[in-house]
């Protein structure tokens, strides 16, 4: 690494980076984060469509107690490519591929990445790996659930299993590349001045992120490969009949899964400190606990994941541990919670959607995180555990929490990354939408939940019907509060669409410094940070003079 | 359709019951903690907004004690309840002495039961009301999870391993019985009732269930199968061959020949039958063939049960 060079002088308007090169080379050969950005904002769109349309299927199929929609083998391919393919090839990479790959250059004040050619190395890996995915659904699909518990799947599941296993083993490599070069280019491109005490919290958590990426996913790889070894060639490490223990995989899946959880949330924390502050127009309460509380969250993390076996068989002792440390991890997101609470106090509040989209987010993550620590106590967990407790619980951190996150990041830099406005007025009914449909799809799931409803059940009883339809009318309105944005944002970038200006929210940050969209190199002169983040100026009482 | 909306889980133990006011004070507890913040969020976006005039000067940017107050408080109150719910959960594993053992056999797509007299029934499951019952299970093939929303109960059974879990139901009646880990094609459909029924309703369909042809109780069903797969033929005190007296053997320590000493539960005499080199007993040579392949694992549950009936003075037959 050698220190940015800037090749143009600064006098010279330089061209932004959407307009230096419009053949397909000078995107698909890019090695401009940027560029890389929104190559990866395509790809998991239509990953997320994919991924849609499978919970569509389940979401009609359960308007009836009865199997009339999809056989049950159907049933099983559709919510097994649902969560394979959101969780890999959405969720893990929608905020820090897309949203991360933009700004962590920008917002430290460094041209590119540290490894650019390595970055999209990375997307053309996922991309592999994603069209193998595809490639398993039009070969039929794959029922063994996103979590692969042997022995189902090393000996009894039908369907491209080594197929599927084989793709998210290779998405892998995409995930720690970008993970490697996270952690380097934090480490090694600040600009001047920019000392981790000036970091935005933003990159924080990008940086906890990027430490799970490195350190679970190899333990998935390998786990992964042991299943598919034991599928082809028959070595005995999870099947019982072959001297195996089907446990030893629980362990290994959550030892990376787990983590996982906090891959999928950590940059959704980062996104929202951003957001509030901006709206806010004032300084974060508590800078360095909400900075901490990432890598507490990151390291902790590590060390929950038997939460997820109290009832498979495992030691009640080790539950018990397990069960506390699950308490524990949920200390340093509520120290992030009330931070955001106490920084909107004598604020200068800006009500536009990326805030709407910012205290959405809260009003979800705290829920799914405090049903979260109901799962942790044995004796609830014990009864809710495989329902639609559970089912309910994680949808509201990963899509109430993680997608309304990418939502309200894409809302807030969306004027950043192209240069155009959106119209605000559809922005706040999609927040609104979004918000509404989520809690009315998964809401009622809670309730299922404790009453007895299993997960991954494809007909059910009837008295569990009410409240299926219910969460299946959520789906739909949540589907229309989904596709407004994608109308609205790509109306947005038709020629004659509004201009932004470099700066249009008054937000502090270095990516706000320069042009929007930015030029190639982020910025025409090499920045110097001499500030505080979020260094806004005090507002004045009674003087202010607002039109 | 219109089977109506069902709020509430039927409670169908005292277990369950304890269960539903853990979640609720809990609830209750998590609902005082939270609401303020929802409060003030709102208030706070409402008053601060940045048309509205009013006092914004000397806005806090930090505070040491607000900062640990609000960490370490609700973690504190959080820890009285884990310590609630984790005795709750030591208790469900915890048998008590007197509880009547009923072996669950778990395969794709169906539940099987042996009852200690002998009776064998599929999906649906008769107990007693108000006694103790515990479930010694194990899988024939993929995992599974007994499930019983009316108890609040729930275990996987894991193929190759034994589990348990015991329960008191008492309130006779029928509870839904459903299998929760997923476990292939017909997960869905694998499932049966709890028929809780009055200890002399019970004791009726037990020996109902006894005209059935069935062979005398668990224990001796383990009995013959002792005779007839040979079992006898090494493991009988009077054997030419040198292999372990097994009588009275439950429960007892048996040293190994790798040093270790274990205890000789259902585990280890399952797979004593099964996998028969994993523990091999001090002294002994390393000669027994595997059953994996001969016996069910019922038939194995029988002879457990039979080893278990055993006494070390009456030897094994």
């Amino acid at each position: 690494m050698t220190e940015p060079r800037f090749e143009h002088p600064p006098e010279e308007a330089a061209i932004s980076y959407l307009a230096d090169g419009h053949s397909l080379r000078s995107w698909f050969l890019t090695t401009d984060h940027k560029r890389i950005a929104l190559l990866y904002l395509v790809s998991i769109t239509f990953f997320f469509l994919i991924g849609a349309s499978a919970a569509a299927l389940i979401r009609l199929d359960l308007l009836t107690p009865q199997a009339d929609l999809l056989t049950n083998e159907g049933y099983n391919r559709a919510f097994s490519i649902h969560g394979i393919v959101m969780v890999w090839f959405f969720l893990i990479p929608a905020i820090p591929n897309v949203l991360g790959n933009f700004l962590v250059p920008i917002m430290i004040g460094a041209r590119d990445l540290a490894f650019p050619r390595l970055n999209l190395l990375s997307w053309y890996i996922y991309i592999f790996s994603g069209l193998l995915t595809l490639y398993v659904v039009v070969s039929g699909g794959v029922d063994t659930g996103w979590t692969f518990y042997t022995p189902l799947s090393s000996a009894y599941a039908n369907g491209a299993v080594v197929a599927t296993i084989v793709a998210v083993f290779i998405s892998g490599f995409s995930t720690i590349l970008t993970g490697i070069n996270f952690i380097v280019t934090i480490h090694k491109l600040r600009a001047p001045g920019m000392t981790w005490g000036r970091l935005p919290l933003f990159i924080w958590s990008h940086y906890a992120t990027s430490i799970i990426f490195v350190l679970a996913t190899p333990v998935l790889a390998v786990t992964l490969l042991l299943v598919a070894a034991e599928r082809l060639i028959g070595i005995g490490v999870f099947d019982p009949r072959l001297g195996g223990d089907p446990l030893l995989f629980q362990h290994l899946f959550w030892f990376y899964s787990h983590p996982a959880v906090y891959i999928m949330i950590l940059p959704a924390l980062g996104v929202i400190s951003e957001l509030i502050t901006a709206a806010a127009h004032k300084r974060i309460f508590g800078y360095w606990f909400v900075a901490i509380a990432s890598i507490a969250i990151a390291v902790i993390g590590f060390m929950v994941w038997g939460h997820h076996m109290f009832v498979s068989g495992q030691s009640v002792y080790a539950s018990a541990v397990f069960s506390f440390l699950s308490i524990a991890v949920a200390v340093p997101s509520a120290i992030k919670v009330y931070n955001w609470t106490a920084t909107l106090y004598k604020a200068d509040i800006a009500i536009d959607a990326p805030l709407l989209f910012a205290l959405s987010f809260i009003g979800l993550f705290v829920a799914g995180g405090l049903t979260g620590l109901m799962l942790a106590m044995l004796a609830i967990d014990v009864h809710v555990t495989d329902t639609y407790f559970v089912v309910a619980h994680f949808h509201y951190i990963m899509v109430g929490g993680s997608v309304t996150a990418f939502f309200g990041g894409l809302h807030f830099w969306w004027p950043k990354i192209t240069g155009r406005l959106y119209n605000e007025t559809l922005g706040r009914i999609a927040a609104v939408l979004i918000l509404v449909g989520f809690n009315v799809t998964f809401f009622p799931q809670f309730l299922l939940g404790y009453e007895g409803m299993p997960r991954r059940y494809h007909v059910y009883p009837p008295e569990f019907q009410v409240l299926h339809v219910i969460s299946s009318m959520g789906a739909a309105l949540l589907a229309v509060g989904y596709a407004l944005p994608a109308i609205y944002l790509i109306a947005s970038l038709l020629p004659g669409g509004r201009r932004a200006p470099a700066n249009p929210w008054g937000a502090t940050g270095l990516e706000w410094t320069t042009s929007s969209p930015p030029p190639k190199d982020n910025f025409t002169e090499q920045p110097v940070v001499a500030r505080q983040p979020y260094d806004y100026p005090l507002a004045h009482p009674a003087s202010r003079d607002d039109g | 359709m219109s089977a109506g909306i069902e709020l509430w889980p039927p409670q169908a133990s005292h277990h369950a019951e304890q269960v539903d006011l853990l979640i609720g004070s809990f609830g209750a507890m998590v609902w005082l903690l939270t609401l303020p913040v929802f409060v003030l969020m709102t208030w706070f976006t409402i008053r601060y907004r940045r048309s509205h005039q009013v006092n914004r000067q000397h806005a806090p940017t930090h505070n040491l004690w607000v900062e640990l107050g609000w960490s370490v408080i609700p973690f504190l109150l959080t820890l009285g309840f884990y310590v609630w719910a984790t005795m709750l959960f030591f208790d469900i594993h915890r048998p008590p002495p007197d509880a009547m053992t009923i072996h669950v056999v778990a395969k794709q797509w169906m539940w099987k039961y042996q009852h200690p007299e002998g009776a064998r029934e599929i999906n649906d499951l008769h107990v007693p009301a108000g006694e103790p019952v515990e479930l010694v299970m194990t899988s024939e093939d993929v995992i599974h999870s007994f499930f019983v929303p009316g108890l609040r109960i729930k275990q996987d059974l894991v193929p190759g391993r034994y589990t348990s879990l015991w329960f008191n139901a008492s309130r006779p009646g029928r509870y839904a019985l459903r299998c929760a880990e997923f476990c292939g094609t017909d997960h869905s459909v694998m499932g049966g009732n709890l028929i809780v029924l009055q200890p002399q309703d019970y004791a009726a369909w037990l020996s109902r269930s006894a005209d059935g042809g069935l062979d005398g109780t668990l224990a001796e069903t383990g009995a013959t199968l002792f005779r007839q797969m040979g079992c006898s033929g090494c493991h009988a005190a009077a054997s030419p061959v040198r292999a372990p007296a097994l009588g009275g053997i439950f429960g007892r320590p048996v040293a190994l020949s790798d040093g270790r000493t274990v205890i000789a539960d259902e585990q280890y005499l399952s797979d004593a039958i099964l996998l028969p080199n994993k523990e091999i007993a001090a002294g002994y040579p390393s000669i027994m063939p595997t059953y994996g392949n001969v016996l069910t694992a019922e038939q194995v549950n029988a002879l457990v049960a039979y080893l278990k009936s055993t006494h070390a003075a009456q030897d094994s037959k």
